[in-house]
């Protein structure tokens, strides 16, 4: 019987809290699992311009990326501060543009082959000029879907 | 300090406080990024095989030049009234054929909206700021008399269908569905945006 008598104060027990860590680790695995992180360092200043009349690009796997800015302060006593390709993760030239997008194509499975986009990331500073050339690449190359990728937002801000 | 019950319970609160520092770290470093932007098909290298001749009045040119300023129509025209004229210009209907158009039935103006083209014309030294300012204006005009149709025949905004169309987590009997109203809208008012090689003289 004395076993039983072992209460001895009437206090409240404590909340366990060893679940605790478990609830918080779920949500850990979770941000662990959907965190991208970025694979190519961006060597070029890239501010986006406006459009309001955007679509979302799903699936990333058929995206295929180039960026277009001026080089960041660091690369600019090399590189000069021209608005210049980013491709992966070196600067390149127009005439790369054509041999990077079959490149990169080729690495995609088969059946992602042929609906492949080419998502043009650049800095609002740039001038169509670059831009053109890079679209006359990517035709000759066949790749013809293309996408300005934007912010959502007020397209007038671009012109201030 | 008897060690009657056993060996002593290891204290597990700390536990928590070290998880909660990793998931404010992945929290904070997350960027769960979905690009968005103007969607555009650029034309094939390979010329058309005939010459289609195309009537002036068809045709609504654009161009931008260096500074950023916009010659619409042999017009010098402000930015903001670009998506107006778009809209005027494609919904014209001037031959009759066009039984769902609203516009002025203006002789001068584009017979049909399958025939109505607009052509894109920029400098090499326009910004590309000003030139997507300018394609975002033109890709609303499009999208305002599409949902202006699709208002009418199913109710609801062609741009929102279009977002569920193309969305990968709709079901696909859903998709089935959409796809036919989309492709009616998109017959209603085709897209037909011709990008001219830029020009290299002032």
């Amino acid at each position: 019987m004395a076993k039983f008598t072992k209460k001895k104060d009437g206090d409240l027990p404590a909340v366990s809290t060893a679940s605790l860590p478990d609830i918080v680790f779920m949500l850990l695995f979770f941000f662990m699992t959907v965190t991208t992180m970025k694979d190519s360092s961006l060597m070029v200043e890239n501010t986006l311009p406006n459009a309001s009349e955007v679509k979302k690009l799903e699936k990333k796997d058929r995206v295929l990326y180039i960026y277009v800015g001026k080089p960041t302060r660091d690369y600019q006593k090399v590189f000069g501060t021209e608005p210049k390709i980013q491709l992966n993760d070196k600067f390149a030239n127009v005439s790369d543009v054509g041999d990077f997008i079959l490149e990169e194509r080729a690495k995609k499975p088969q059946e992602l082959q042929n609906v492949l986009t080419t998502a043009l990331k650049v800095d609002k500073d740039a001038n169509m000029g670059l831009i053109s050339d890079i679209k006359q690449e990517l035709r000759k190359v066949n790749a013809l879907k293309v996408n300005y990728t934007t912010y959502e937002g007020d397209a007038f801000r671009n012109i201030q | 300090m008897s060690r009657r019950g056993g060996p002593p319970e290891v204290n597990a609160g700390s536990m928590a406080d070290i998880a909660f520092l990793l998931l404010i770290f992945f929290l904070v470093t997350t960027t769960i990024e979905t690009d968005a932007g103007l969607d555009r098909m650029l034309p094939p290298m390979e010329p058309p095989d005939e010459n289609v001749v195309i009537k002036q009045k068809n045709i609504f040119t654009v161009n931008i030049n260096k500074s950023g300023q916009l010659l619409v129509e042999e017009e010098l025209t402000n930015l903001k009234d670009l998506r107006k004229k778009a809209v005027a210009f494609l919904d014209n209907g001037g031959d009759g054929t066009c039984n769902y158009c609203k516009g002025r039935r203006d002789e001068s103006s584009s017979d049909n909206p399958t025939k109505a083209i607009i052509s894109l014309k920029n400098d090499r030294e326009t910004k590309y700021g000003t030139y997507i300012t300018v394609q975002n204006e033109l890709v609303g005009a499009y999208n305002e008399l599409r949902n202006r149709e699709a208002q009418r025949l199913f109710g609801r905004d062609f741009t929102d269908m279009e977002a569920e169309y193309l969305n990968p987590e709709t079901p696909s009997s859903i998709r089935d569905d959409l796809k036919d109203k989309v492709q009616r809208i998109q017959d209603l008012f085709p897209q037909k945006l011709s990008e001219a090689e830029t020009s290299t003289s002032n």
